[in-house]
């Protein structure tokens, strides 16, 4: 019972490592109210981080509701991606900034 | 340019009710000086609304302009003095704020929902006005680069707040 409980453990401990390792963190810039890339994409379980270089707050404001990240002036955000599909989204401060994002499995 | 300057008049005048006929060939010290008075007039009519809004979108707007014209006009200033630039006041700068003061007055006679519609309206004016003059005469007429491009970022962000206000203006109704 012993030993295969710590085989099973460690297939687990694999299994969740080699998941983590390849999970990526794709950066998004706003800069000058400019939202680049435009169009980014990432895998379920990838982070997304917004770099905001503005000295104004953003917002990365999912139009279906999936995510609001508040983006203080020179500050990041991030949001771990947990389900697929293409996703718009802008700042709810500038209207103007639109972007979009795309999340496979 | 100046069929141009005339309709963002005009588009001026629709809130101010006057016109802004000297700002035909604004040099860079004017045009640094009408720049930070526009914000300098959001601001106030923003404050007027953070004490006199009853609805929470409305107030959250209002704090949203505070804080963007603020940071704005901090590039502005910091602009200038690393350019060495006085901005100049002049007769477009001493008209804008003028006809502001009246508005505020107006707005200030108001309250509850009408106030709140009424600030509203003039904020997707005002932006327009705005906008329309940065387009038209003060980012074609600057000469320095760095002051152009501050302009320009100015204008995405006005232009992102004129959106914002549209859209709360058609929510209010």
């Amino acid at each position: 019972m012993g030993p295969r409980w710590t085989l099973a453990t460690g297939a687990a401990l694999t299994l969740a490592a080699s998941v983590s390792a390849h999970a990526a963190t794709v950066q998004i810039t706003m800069e000058n109210l400019v939202i680049s890339p435009a169009e980014a994409s990432a895998k379920i379980g990838d982070t997304i981080e917004w770099i905001n270089k503005d000295v104004l707050a953003h917002t990365a404001t999912a139009r279906n509701g999936d995510f609001d990240v508040n983006l203080p002036s020179k500050k990041t955000g991030t949001v771990v991606l947990k389900k697929a599909g293409a996703v718009e989204y802008y700042c709810r401060y500038h209207p103007n900034m639109k972007a979009t994002l795309t999340v496979t499995p | 340019m100046f069929v141009r300057l005339s309709a963002a008049i005009a588009a001026v005048s629709l809130v101010s009710g006057a016109a802004l006929a000297q700002a035909a060939k604004p040099t860079d010290p004017q045009i640094a000086h009408i720049a930070y008075t526009a914000g300098v007039i959001d601001i106030a009519a923003a404050k007027q609304a953070e004490s006199k809004a009853s609805n929470k979108e409305v107030k959250a707007f209002a704090q949203d302009m505070v804080r963007d014209h603020e940071a704005v006009n901090k590039q502005a200033l910091d602009l200038v003095k690393k350019l060495k630039v006085t901005p100049e006041d002049n007769d477009t700068s001493r008209k804008l704020s003028k006809d502001a003061e009246d508005k505020r007055a107006e707005l200030g006679k108001l309250s509850g929902a009408a106030y709140d519609k009424a600030y509203v309206a003039n904020e997707v004016a005002y932006h327009k006005a705005v906008n329309g003059a940065l387009e038209s005469t003060l980012i074609p007429n600057a000469n320095n680069a760095e002051l152009k491009s501050l302009l320009q970022t100015g204008l995405k962000i006005f232009q992102g707040h004129q959106q914002h206000a549209e859209q709360l203006a058609s929510s209010l109704k």
